[in-house]
């Protein structure tokens, strides 16, 4: 497990590297922590007026958002930031260095930053998660749990090539940073099941903006409504994807032409 | 006169021509200005779906009315400033700006409003779509619509001076995003944004009609839906009046004192 491997040491020199702002660690649990608050306070209107929403229970859209912030943070801990070092690295030739070393190249821009401080948001997410599961209570059992971590694998599978595809595009565009903003804003869409949008919309924030996977799905499984069918569909399309994903990159690296060459 | 008059117009003109330059930057607040209401409208409407009668007076149509006027108003009267002051002063580019011998609002005000000139085609385009796409219910009368150009205007004047004065708080710390998360949170809930302000519990609608948020956005938009009376169309004007002033005073009194803590190399 390379890939494991050396996702550990760049966090290690990640949280090497911020340990020096202790502070930093309260600002952004304060930053964290209210844009939970919005959401949960957003959640209580809703549900001060209607008992579901579009089929939910309030429960449900608990752990939903609990899954949101989960993703987000793991998007934001390791996802973003290298593939925005990447588009970098692309423009101003730094990627030859990289592509030099004996690891695989993908593996290494994958992983070669970390925002150490997006582990809030994945903690902050796995609370909120815990908490809406405890108060879905026994309905949640021991299958449910394990098809949502299958469905949470795939989905963070199918995000992670998503953004690869994407920063990737920056071997012909070069400025690409904007591209990748952009699905920033759109992943909001995915506070809420993807269900409750109309059909056109609903299909762009599967297959364009793969939100539904991300976040629908896995908290679909805690909810029990998750058909092996989707779960085998979600997982297909995260194998799909990831090739390519692959192949891309690998298309666009032999484009590439460096600072030196 | 004639000199702030001319100020304006030439920053219109510079600020039209850079934003059509960084297209891709207006593109992404164009969608994110769009998906926003998009999606509360959508949260709405399928609330109001679920419950066979109305919400806080809305009806499924009248949801889809609401955030398409809503959409258009938070583009014509919303603001980047206190996401930009940090930069401003963080980095020192600040410097310039205030050797300038005129207020430095005047040209954020210009490069603002230039912005809206830029992007509003798209915004009607969004919003006659979205017309087709979910059916509002708009009556529309001529005098709401008379009165709604002097109350958009106020809107936003209103909320791009209490904007101006969150943003001077980078002037006084470097960790301003808490502040302008919590700012965000305070529009979100009480200008109208996250769902009309009937739909909210009574003490919020009491505390929405003392901060100035609703008279920035949720006011303007109820105006045009024709769901005010004559004499609340009048109550509300006078209090946007009345936001122009207070906003203003505020805006000088925070600058003054603010702007002493400013320090840059060369300053």
């Amino acid at each position: 497990m390379n890939f494991l491997r050396l996702l550990w040491v760049f966090l290690r020199v990640g949280v090497m590297g911020e340990a020096a702002y202790p502070a930093n660690f309260l600002a952004h649990l304060v930053d964290s922590a209210l844009e939970l608050g919005t959401a949960l306070a957003g959640l209580a209107l809703i549900f001060a007026h209607t008992s579901t929403l579009g089929g939910w229970g309030p429960d449900e859209l608990v752990a939903l958002i609990g899954v949101y912030f989960l993703l987000g943070g793991v998007i934001g801990l390791v996802i973003q930031p290298g593939m925005e070092q990447l588009t970098e690295a692309v423009r101003d030739g730094t990627l030859d260095f990289t592509l030099a070393k004996p690891e695989d190249a993908q593996l290494l821009v994958s992983v070669w930053r970390v925002e150490i401080w997006k582990m809030i948001d994945v903690g902050l997410g796995l609370v909120v998660l815990g908490i809406g599961l405890a108060r879905l209570g026994q309905r949640v059992g021991v299958a449910e749990v394990a098809a949502f971590a299958a469905a949470l694998v795939a989905g963070a599978i199918i995000v992670y090539s998503f953004w690869l595809i994407l920063a990737t595009t920056a071997f012909w565009l070069v400025r690409v940073e904007n591209i990748l903003v952009i699905f920033q804003s759109v992943y909001e869409a995915g506070r809420w099941p993807v269900s409750i949008y109309p059909g056109w919309l609903r299909f762009a924030l599967t297959f364009l903006v793969p939100v539904a996977f991300a976040i629908t799905v896995p908290a679909q499984a805690l909810a029990g409504r998750l058909t092996l069918a989707v779960l085998g569909g979600a997982w297909a399309f995260a194998v799909v994807l990831f090739a390519a994903a692959r192949l891309f990159w690998r298309i666009g690296v032999r484009h590439y032409s460096g600072a030196s060459s | 006169m004639t000199g702030l008059a001319d100020l304006y117009l030439q920053q219109l003109k510079t600020g039209i021509a850079t934003m059509l330059q960084y297209r891709a930057s207006l593109v992404i607040w164009l969608i994110g200005n769009v998906l926003e209401p998009l999606i509360y409208l959508v949260v709405w409407t399928t609330v109001s779906r679920s419950t066979s009668g109305t919400v806080g007076g809305y009806g499924t149509r009248d949801f889809a009315a609401y955030y398409i006027v809503l959409m258009l108003v938070n583009q014509m009267t919303f603001s980047w400033v206190m996401y930009e002051f940090d930069y401003r002063i963080r980095e020192g580019t600040f410097s310039a700006d205030l050797l300038h011998p005129i207020h430095p609002i005047h040209a954020d005000i210009a490069e603002n409003l230039s912005s809206k000139a830029v992007s509003l085609p798209f915004m009607i385009a969004a919003a006659a779509g979205l017309t087709l796409l979910f059916h509002p219910a708009f009556n529309f009368s001529w005098a709401a619509a008379a009165a709604f150009v002097p109350a958009l205007v106020l809107a936003f004047l209103v909320r791009f001076l209490v904007d101006w004065t969150v943003a001077l708080a980078a002037f006084w710390t470097t960790r301003v995003t808490a502040i302008n998360q919590i700012h965000y949170m305070a529009v979100l809930f009480f200008s109208g944004q996250i769902a009309p302000l009937t739909v909210l519990p009574r003490p919020l609608q009491i505390v929405a009609n003392i901060l100035p948020f609703r008279w920035t956005v949720g006011f303007p938009v109820e105006l045009l839906l024709g769901r005010l009376t004559a004499a609340q169309i009048g109550t509300g004007l006078a209090i946007q009046a009345a936001w122009l002033l207070a906003g203003t005073l505020l805006v000088k009194y925070a600058w003054r004192v603010s702007v002493k803590r400013y320090s840059a190399v060369g300053a």
